[in-house]
């Protein structure tokens, strides 16, 4: 009996969770009249929405650039927070620890403080309106860096010196040497920045306003806050639908990987 | 040798060094001395003096984005301690599909804001919202979520719970996994019930994960904005406007960015301050 209940209260913990995404992937596929009796399934089953939300806002454009923005600023993270991470791990320089203390304490600075120096520094850049606001400012981060050094640490001094007498260069033996051998903590650094990026609207929505330059996240934004979504609350959902998407796909498919990675991303307090 | 092996190191870190200079150090040094200035980009900056300060101090909107992210506050963190502590001691048993329900307890956090806050801004509908038609059927009133000013921050607060709670789930289950299980036999042995030994061996383990969640929630209540800007707009009455939001519209509305940057600078030292303070009362209690 007991044990019925535990269940059950789980089971609707969990139904919770899940229903407002299956009322919102319904609610998206019925005719608008019927949206607002949708409970589980579809009515009056219909493309429509979808159909009229590619017509009215370049909503595929928008998606080519979030991955391109996302892709290319996650490989950035990866190459240049490696690097770092690597030299404060296993080099012996002047400064290292101060460098260190430093990033430690980069990390607790709210973004609040940086966010309208940034957007000037844009300006002045003449990055507005352009890709290179969106990627240049995020291709690196703190947390990935400490991340990298942390896993560096654990990697035995004779691996790289071994390589070092093979005549290797310090970037080989990041790149062919460590990577390698690092494969789960480029897994988390690559999940936890390509979903933040995918994610991210306020920076988006401070430095893009040309349409054809918008990542998917403030398209769909500007389109629900905006008036071209009045009364059609069938795009509505259907346009954040798309939105979810790509990430839920990956979410099912490496879903082990999404809960370690954020597990790791909350010690970082 | 050693000299070459001095310049690889400062090679492989000289792209962070030249990110913080430009999107650490200088932005810290620009918005204090943005601080003392009115500019709006295209005119001439004009200096004057800590008229922004002076400002800021009689500011009624954003003395109220404060109140309201400490509303907020109040809702958003005994609930999501109480629902993923909660859950989380659930799934730290021995159960069936343990893997389906830590996925669904997930899935929210893995997605954008904006797609939480556009579908849950249908499921607050005042008329049809699915929460209000059944709140209907079990014979209660009907609630303006969003548009009630008493309602609508504790609405937002209970969207972004059931938006983050997955995470702390996760966070709690890391914390309960290093409980020893010997503690809990050799109580059980000397007869403890279970609720003792939640209250006497698990609470005082996972005691820094709770910090940790206080810190993280704290953090994300005052960062708020995507939600207030899709769903309210700041209203009704204001009371929904958070602190990001009120510097957003001074920066990108009306081109206040001394005024902009003066906030992002005192609400910056004001997270730093709160977080500082819920450390060492906390840590303080411990010993």
């Amino acid at each position: 009996m007991k044990k019925i209940l535990f269940y059950l209260l789980l089971g609707v913990s969990a139904f919770a969770f899940l229903y407002p995404f299956i009322w919102m992937v319904s609610a998206s596929l019925s005719e608008e009249r019927s949206i607002n009796s949708v409970t589980l399934l579809p009515l009056s089953f219909t493309f429509i929405h979808y159909i009229k939300l590619y017509q009215s806002i370049p909503i595929w454009g928008a998606f080519l650039n979030s991955v391109f923005v996302a892709t290319l600023v996650t490989f950035g993270v990866l190459v240049f927070s490696s690097m770092a991470g690597y030299a404060l791990a296993k080099h012996r320089f002047k400064g290292r620890n101060l460098l260190f203390y430093f990033l430690l304490f980069t990390m607790t600075l709210p973004f609040q403080l940086t966010l309208i120096p940034n957007y000037i520094l844009m300006v002045e850049f003449g990055w507005t309106n352009s890709f290179a606001a969106l990627i240049v400012p995020g291709l690196l981060n703190a947390f990935a860096i400490l991340l990298f050094r942390q896993h560096f640490l654990s990697i035995p001094q004779d691996l790289i010196d071994a390589a070092r007498i093979d005549g290797c260069n310090e970037f080989r033996i990041l790149f062919q040497v460590l990577w390698p051998v690092s494969v789960p903590t480029l897994i988390t650094v690559g999940i936890i920045t390509f979903m933040t990026t995918w994610n991210d609207v306020l920076w988006p929505i401070i430095v893009i306003r040309e349409e054809k330059l918008m990542t998917m996240p403030q398209l769909v934004t500007l389109f629900a806050v905006g008036g071209r979504s009045m009364g059609q609350i069938g795009m509505k959902l259907a346009s954040a639908t798309l939105l979810a998407m790509p990430i839920i796909i990956a979410y099912l498919i490496f879903q082990k990987h999404f809960i370690q990675s954020m597990a790791a991303s909350g010690q970082k307090e | 040798m050693k000299q070459s092996k001095s310049i690889s190191s400062w090679l492989l870190i000289s792209p962070y060094l030249v990110h913080i200079l430009f999107f650490v150090l200088f932005p810290v040094g620009f918005s204090l001395f943005l601080s003392f200035h009115e500019w709006n980009i295209i005119s001439p900056m004009e200096f004057v003096g800590l008229s922004n300060y002076e400002k800021l101090l009689q500011d009624q909107y954003f003395l109220k984005s404060l109140r309201n992210t400490l509303v907020f506050l109040a809702i958003h963190i005994p609930l999501q301690i109480v629902i993923a502590l909660g859950l989380a001691v659930m799934l730290n048993q021995k159960i069936w599909f343990r893997g389906f329900f830590r996925g669904s307890f997930f899935m929210p956090v893995v997605v954008s804001g904006v797609v939480v806050t556009v579908l849950w801004q249908q499921l607050y509908g005042y008329e049809m919202g699915s929460i209000n038609m059944l709140l209907n059927k079990l014979g209660f009133e009907k609630v303006g979520w969003l548009t009630d000013p008493l309602w609508a921050m504790p609405s937002i607060a209970i969207m972004a719970t059931w938006k983050n709670v997955g995470l702390y789930i996760i966070l709690f289950l890391v914390g309960l996994q290093s409980v020893p299980r010997s503690l809990y036999e050799a109580s059980s042995l000397e007869g403890a019930t279970s609720w003792q030994q939640f209250w006497h061996i698990t609470l005082p383990v996972i005691n820094p994960t709770m910090i940790m969640v206080m810190i993280l929630s704290t953090i994300g209540g005052f960062s708020l904005f995507i939600e207030p800007y899709v769903m309210t707009g700041g209203g009704p009455l204001n009371s929904t406007l958070s602190s990001v939001l009120y510097i957003y519209k001074q920066g990108f509305f009306y081109y206040h960015m001394g005024y902009a940057a003066t906030l992002g600078l005192i609400l910056a030292l004001i997270i730093l301050l709160v977080v500082f303070i819920q450390r060492t009362v906390i840590e303080n209690k411990q010993s």
